[in-house]
Order: structure tokens, then C-alpha cells, then sequence
């Protein structure tokens, strides 16, 4: 029963991470880094939660996940049509999302730092599975979100690598100038990726509001998209990858709750883990990992 | 019948140049028709307006006998315009076959029809007789073979006009036979041909006619059978050219540059240099000779010391400079002029006394106290640029606005007023015209004579045969042979760039 229930909890707190992994494999894979993506999972959460208070759940997730577009087309304008530095772009897209969040809590909730509560969709019982005893915490109550994020992994994987909208979106992030010059649309390619990232950040955002606390509180997503970009890098610029990843990050999470609670190893040690692990992969210690060629290079015509 | 392409005064500028000035050209259906100019005449700049890639500023386009607009690289596709780059546009990380069908993919909905797109391309491959395989990534298949990726990339898209920018540059003697007779395949089955090169000897083997560009306008359309390769040189360049250096028999001294069993590694572990061993001695000129890639730039980053060595001992001017920084191994008398002197050899947006004196920033003749002393770095410039011939505005100017062929001339200014022992060119006329190539041929040649070792790495077979005294042949990171250059023709040579006899059938 432990076990499972670990299990469980692990599964919801990768969640988060996934969904914005899955995000940032889109957009790094055409070509444009995003380390904008915390800030688009708070406007998700902020938004989900806004949408949710006044029309209920699906309105809110909607919402969401068009506030995170909303800021990804930031994102993408400043770096794609202008080809403003990626990273200070993404920096200023997280100040952004947490100065409008703050204000507007604010300005329609009256609090600076958390929204009434509001609730999250149904949630689902899976039939047969549930009858048996040891998976019970994985399969009853079950929130859509987690469904969803789990489905969204190979469709992802089936998009970028098995269609030709994959196709094109790899070789702009692999060598946009090759891809020019095949009367590929660069551009658009890349505002697609990044767009992309923006909806399920947002979208992210919004499960932690609504599926996960039932509340938005200020600085709810703790550095999670950031969790999300080392679980990309981990999982190779790979949907599967990314997933293995995440809930890899999510077990330690959920490992590190119920450590504080047995008190041998401080709970610290265990939340290290996955970002010693991150570390290690960065420094090609752990395996050898590659992204796009073209990663995070502003593409401009007529240059050699 | 109507002409493949017609252009009529089609003009082009740039800020500060006329890249094409009033060009005309006339290419028939089913010909080779080659231009060839000097870097710097236009030749790219017309092609790239071809490919849609630029938009003249004025003249007019006709393709089969239509007026066209060519607005981008997909209207130029449409028109049946198909480009191969002078460096490969490819994706490095994707096969053969995805590189050949990317942007007009056959389709199943979303997805990828890739069994569609696989028979396709197995087509083309049997009409034309090209061997290659589909699935190998482009970062594991030769030079050769990558240029065979791009040429039926154009083809697949329904090209019949290919236009090549100098397609022979990268590839060895057989590589380019091969090519030929792939080109005189295409033109059997009725496609035309733009084939854009500098090089004379190919252009008069495989051109049905020759347009010559000079200075962005076009010097006149010849037949081959009716001219000869100095007539072609002189179209080129306005006056006569020598095509002969002169080299002076100058007797070898001390070694100077020893290399013994050098090993160097990439990052993933695998040997890029792999057991090179030479002694080039003073006066003597050492080229090396082999496609790129093959360890050339790593072998002279590690005797620089750009790069460490993993094994083996580099001995300069009768030290061991294995594992010295790269400050000591200069100021030990080793000159560096490296390939890509963007990267390298310069600070493009600084100042031409600024890259003048990069490097010395710490000797004292050009300190004063512990600031810069500008008079003497500014005298120091002005003589170099007086000797070399640096055409320029200004010594304040930022370097790159100054052309390839004087960029070239600060770098050698720099590096051998500090009368070096050893020197170290890579690639050192890459990208330069004839004039300026002969420039830096000349000041090697002097350097020879002044008793200095040079090691000249070049992938330019004639230039390492013209002023080498001996030439070794690098291929997977050895040397794999090794000629004096009266001894051997180009085709010898490339049999061992190729691998030697083994490899060089490879791909029919």
C-alpha cells in the first residue's frame, strides 16, 4: 500500500514536469530555447484558477493554456521575428508572468498571493484496474490532466518524428538555413514550437491550480519549468525520454514528503537527487546527450 | 526553342559595392554552361538571385521563355530552379533520405508516407546511377557523397535547371570525375546545367560555353574549343597572369618542426589525429594534402596548441612544446595562420590596428607603463599595411569591412614580422582571388627562402603541389603517403585522399 501510494504520488508530481518537458522538447527542437517556461506555467496557474473561479474547470484549463500561448508569442516575437537573445528573453518573460499574476490577483481576487478555492474536474475511477488492491492509489480518483499528459506522450513523439510537421520542425531546429532554402517557412516553424511550449506550460500551470492544490498561490509552480528543461536535456530532447525523466523527478519529490516523516536521511539528501542527476547528465558524466545543432541561434536571412 | 534562362541586365548592389552590374546571360536548354570569375566577380551573388535567395535590384528574369519573378527559394523550386550549394545545405543529423525529401515530403494525412518516399528516391537513384545510401546519417557519409545528397535533392523536387556553385571545390581528382559523369548523365537526360567554378581545367572539360564575370559584369561568353586556359585567366582577371611561381632551390637547414607519433583526440574519445609523424626542416616547405576532415585543422591546432595532444611529442626550434600554452609556443617562434581567420584569425568588429596587434599586447615595444602605446602600435600598423599592401581606408576601421585578400594580408603581417621559425598555414588562400593568392604564395615562398619551416595544410591540390617541397596525403588521421611533388600527377594524390586503391571505386 505504500508502495502504491508512492507510486501515486509520484505519477502527480511529474505530471507538471511532463507536460512543460513535453513543451520544451517542441520548442527546443525548432531551434529556440525557452527558459521562459516557469513564467508561462505561473500565468497557467494564475489564469486556470481565474477561468475556473468564474466558469468552471474546463473554461479554466482553456484559459490557461491561452495565457501560455499568449506569452510564448512574446516570446516568440522578441526572438524569432527579432531575434532578441533567447535566454534574456525568457528571463523577461518569467518577471512578466509573476509581476501580472501578482497584479492582477490583486486587482480581481483582492489577495496578492493566492485565489479563493476553486475545483478541478471530475475526477476518474479507471474501471478493472481499480478492483485490484495494490494499484488502487494509481487508479482511483485519477485526474484527466495526468490521462491527458500520459496520452500526449506518444502523440508527441508520433508528431515530431513521424510526420512531415515533425520533420520540418527538426530540420529548422537542426540547420534553418538548409530548411530556407527548401522553401521551408523558418519562421513559422519556430513560432509553432514555441507556441507549443506556451500551451502546454500553460496548461501545466493550470493542473497545479486546479488538479493538484485547488488554489492558486503565489510561486505554486517552485521552479518546476526550470525542472522541466533538465528533464528535456535527461530525456534527450525526447517525449519518452522527457517522461522517464519526469517521473523520475516526481519519485524523488514524492520520496522526499514521506522521508521527512521516517527522519534517517534528511529530506534534503533526497531532493538533491534529481538535480545531482541533471548536473551529471549536463557534464555528459551520466550519458552522452545532444540537442539541435541550431539550438538557440536566432536565425536571419542572407547571413552565411 | 525557348532558352532555359535568360537574364537581362539584372543588377544587384550592395551597401559600398556593385555586386552585379548590368548582367547579361543566356543559358540554352540541355547545356553545360559554366561562369567562372574571380571570388569577389559576382558569380555567387548571381546564382543566389537564381535561387531566390536575392531579389535584384533591377534587369529582368525570363525562365523558359517567361518572364519570372523569383521571389524566394520555394518560387525558384516552383520555376524548376534547383541549387547546390557551394557548402552543403544539410541537415547533419537526419539520413540521406530525409535530407533528400524534406519541404516536399510525400504524405499520409499528417504523417509521413516515408515507404512512398523511399521508392522515389530509389527511382532517381536508378535513372540517374547514382549509388547511395539511403539511410546513412550526412555527418557519417564523404564529401562526395554529401554533394550527391544535394544534387538529388534538386532532382527529386523536379528540377531541370541544376546550378552548381562551385561543386568541384571540396571533392578529390576522382570525386570530380565522378561528378562529371554524373553532370553529362543529367545533361543526356535533357537538364541544363549552370556550373559556377574558378577552376579553368574544369570548366574547359566538362562546359558546353563559358561566360566569364569580372567585377560584377560579364567579360564575354566563349566556347571552350576556342580558347585556352590563359585566355580564360586573362577574361578573369583583366591582365595576364602568371600561372608559374617561381621557386628557388634553397638548401634544407636544422629541423626546426618535429612532430613524432602525434595522437590527438575528439571529445568523444575518438582519434582525430592518429600517429602522425613528420620533421619539416628550415627552407622547406611541408604541404599536406587530403580532404577536410581528415585531421588536418586538428593537427595544426595541436602544435599551436589549441587543441591537446594526447600522445606523442611536437618539438619546435628544438624544444618540446607538447603541452606549453599557446603564449609560450608563440613566443617561441611558432606563427599560426589559421583556416577560418573569421573565427580565428580576427576580431571582426575591431579595429585594423587593434587586430594588427593582437597577440603582442604584452610586448614591450608597444607599452608604455602598463597602458597600450598607440603611436607605436599605430606606426607599427602603418608600416605593415604599407609593406603588405592592405588596401584599405583607414587603420581605424573595423577589419571586416576590409575584403577576404586583405584580411588575409594583416593576418600575415602579424604573424611574420615577428620573424617566426616555424610557421603553421592552414587553408591560407581559402576564399581569396588569384591576385591575393599569389600574394600569400609569394610571401611563403620568401619565408622558405629566409630559412623557415612552414607547414602549409591546404585542400587546394594544385597550390600544395605548386610551392610544396614535399607532400604528405592525411586521410583518417594519418599520413598516409608521402611524394615529392615533381613525382606524382593530382590523380596520384587522390587515390590516397580517397583511402588508397581500396576506396577509390567507391560509389562507381
Amino acid at each position: 500500500m505504500f508502495f502504491g501510494e508512492l507510486l501515486a504520488s509520484s505519477l502527480r508530481m511529474a505530471v507538471p514536469i511532463l507536460l512543460t518537458a513535453l513543451g520544451a522538447v517542441f520548442t527546443e527542437r525548432a531551434g529556440v530555447v525557452n527558459i521562459g517556461l516557469e513564467g508561462m506555467m505561473i500565468v497557467g496557474s494564475f489564469w486556470g484558477a481565474l477561468g475556473a473561479y468564474y466558469y468552471g474547470p474546463y473554461f479554466g484549463l482553456l484559459l490557461a493554456m491561452a495565457a501560455g500561448m499568449f506569452m510564448a508569442l512574446i516570446h516568440a516575437i522578441n526572438t524569432v521575428t527579432f531575434r532578441v537573445d533567447q535566454v534574456v528573453s525568457g528571463v523577461a518573460i518569467n518577471i512578466l508572468a509573476y509581476g501580472s499574476t501578482r497584479f492582477l490577483s490583486l486587482a480581481i481576487f483582492n489577495m496578492a498571493t493566492t485565489s479563493p478555492h476553486v475545483s478541478g474536474l471530475p475526477k476518474i475511477n479507471i474501471p478493472v484496474l481499480s478492483g485490484i488492491e495494490f494499484l488502487k492509489p494509481l487508479v482511483t480518483d485519477v485526474s484527466p490532466v495526468i490521462i491527458l499528459a500520459l496520452v500526449l506522450v506518444p502523440i508527441s513523439s508520433f508528431v515530431i518524428n513521424r510526420t512531415v510537421f515533425g520533420l520540418r520542425l527538426r530540420s529548422v531546429g537542426e540547420n534553418p538555413l538548409a530548411a530556407d532554402t527548401l522553401g521551408i517557412n523558418v519562421f513559422k516553424m519556430k513560432y509553432a514550437g514555441v507556441l507549443l511550449s506556451g500551451i502546454l506550460s500553460g496548461l501545466s500551470g493550470a493542473y497545479l491550480a486546479l488538479e493538484h492544490t485547488g488554489m492558486y498561490v503565489e510561486g505554486m509552480t517552485q521552479g518546476e519549468g526550470f525542472i522541466a528543461l533538465a528533464a528535456m536535456i535527461f530525456g534527450n530532447w525526447e517525449p519518452k525520454g522527457a517522461l522517464w525523466a519526469s517521473l523520475l523527478f516526481g519519485f524523488s519529490e514524492a520520496l522526499s514528503f514521506r522521508v521527512v516523516e521516517g527522519g534517517v536521511v534528511p529530506y534534503q539528501f533526497i531532493k538533491m537527487i534529481p538535480y545531482v542527476l541533471t548536473l551529471l547528465v549536463l557534464t555528459g558524466v551520466v550519458k552522452k546527450s545532444t540537442g539541435p545543432a541550431a539550438s538557440g541561434v536566432p536565425y536571419e536571412r542572407g547571413l552565411k | 526553342m525557348d532558352k532555359a534562362v535568360v537574364l537581362r541586365g539584372i543588377t544587384k548592389r550592395f551597401p559600398g559595392i556593385v555586386a552585379n552590374d548590368r548582367i547579361d546571360l543566356e543559358v540554352e536548354k540541355g547545356e553545360i554552361h559554366a561562369i567562372v570569375g574571380e571570388n569577389g566577380a559576382g558569380k555567387s551573388t548571381l546564382m543566389k538571385i537564381l535561387a531566390g535567395i536575392y531579389q535584384p535590384d533591377e534587369g529582368e528574369i525570363y525562365i523558359f521563355g517567361k518572364k519570372e519573378k523569383i521571389t524566394s527559394p520555394g518560387r525558384a523550386i516552383e520555376l524548376k530552379i534547383g541549387m547546390v550549394h557551394q557548402h552543403f545545405m544539410l541537415v547533419d543529423r537526419f539520413t540521406v533520405l530525409e535530407n533528400i525529401i524534406l519541404g516536399a515530403e510525400k504524405r499520409l494525412g499528417i504523417a509521413l508516407d516515408e515507404k512512398k518516399c523511399r521508392k522515389a528516391v530509389e527511382e532517381l537513384l536508378s535513372l540517374y546511377n547514382f549509388s547511395l545510401n539511403l539511410d546513412a546519417r550526412v555527418e557519417e557519409i564523404s564529401v562526395g557523397q554529401a554533394q550527391r545528397v544535394e544534387i538529388l535533392k534538386v532532382l527529386y523536387r523536379g528540377a531541370d535547371i541544376l546550378v552548381l556553385d562551385e561543386p568541384t571545390a571540396v571533392l578529390a581528382p576522382q570525386e570530380v570525375k565522378e561528378l562529371f559523369n554524373n553532370l553529362r548523365r543529367l545533361k543526356g537526360e535533357g537538364k541544363t546545367i549552370i556550373f559556377i567554378s574558378h577552376k579553368l581545367d574544369e570548366v574547359l572539360e566538362i562546359a558546353d560555353r563559358i561566360t566569364v564575370l569580372r567585377r560584377g559584369r560579364v567579360e564575354g561568353t566563349v566556347l571552350p574549343s576556342r580558347v585556352t586556359k590563359e585566355d580564360l585567366a586573362r577574361m578573369m582577371v583583366g591582365k595576364p597572369v602568371m600561372m608559374k611561381l617561381d621557386k628557388e632551390p634553397v638548401n634544407a637547414g636544422d629541423v626546426l618542426l618535429s612532430i613524432e607519433d602525434l595522437v590527438v583526440k575528439e571529445s568523444s574519445g575518438k582519434p582525430i589525429v592518429n600517429g602522425v609523424s613528420l620533421k619539416i626542416r628550415g627552407g622547406e616547405i611541408y604541404g599536406i594534402a587530403g580532404i577536410e576532415g581528415n585531421g588536418q585543422k586538428e593537427l595544426a591546432e595541436a602544435i599551436i596548441g589549441l587543441r591537446e595532444a594526447s600522445s606523442g611529442r611536437i618539438t619546435a626550434c628544438g624544444r618540446d612544446i607538447t603541452g606549453l600554452s599557446i603564449k609560450e609556443i608563440r613566443d617561441l617562434g611558432v606563427a599560426f595562420i589559421p583556416e577560418d581567420r573569421h573565427r580565428q584569425g580576427l576580431v571582426l568588429p575591431m579595429k585594423v590596428w587593434e587586430n594588427m596587434m593582437l597577440g603582442y599586447h604584452t610586448k614591450k615595444e608597444f607599452l608604455k607603463g602598463k597602458s597600450l602605446n598607440l603611436k607605436a602600435i599605430r606606426r607599427f600598423t602603418k608600416n605593415k599595411v604599407e609593406e603588405y599592401g592592405v588596401r584599405l581606408s583607414s587603420i581605424e576601421q573595423p577589419i571586416e569591412g576590409l575584403s577576404g585578400g586583405n584580411q588575409q594580408k594583416v593576418i600575415l603581417g602579424r604573424e611574420l614580422s615577428r620573424e617566426p621559425k616555424v610557421i603553421v598555414a592552414s587553408q591560407p588562400t581559402r576564399g581569396l582571388d588569384v591576385g591575393a593568392a599569389e600574394f600569400v604564395h609569394r610571401e611563403l615562398l620568401k619565408m622558405r627562402k629566409k630559412g623557415r619551416a612552414i607547414l602549409l595544410i591546404s585542400a587546394d591540390l594544385e597550390e600544395v603541389l605548386s610551392i610544396a617541397d614535399r607532400v604528405g596525403v592525411m586521410y583518417n588521421g594519418k599520413i598516409t603517403a608521402e611524394f615529392r611533388p615533381e613525382e606524382v600527377t593530382p590523380e596520384d594524390i587522390g587515390v590516397y585522399m580517397l583511402g588508397g586503391d581500396v576506396k577509390a571505386g567507391e560509389g562507381k
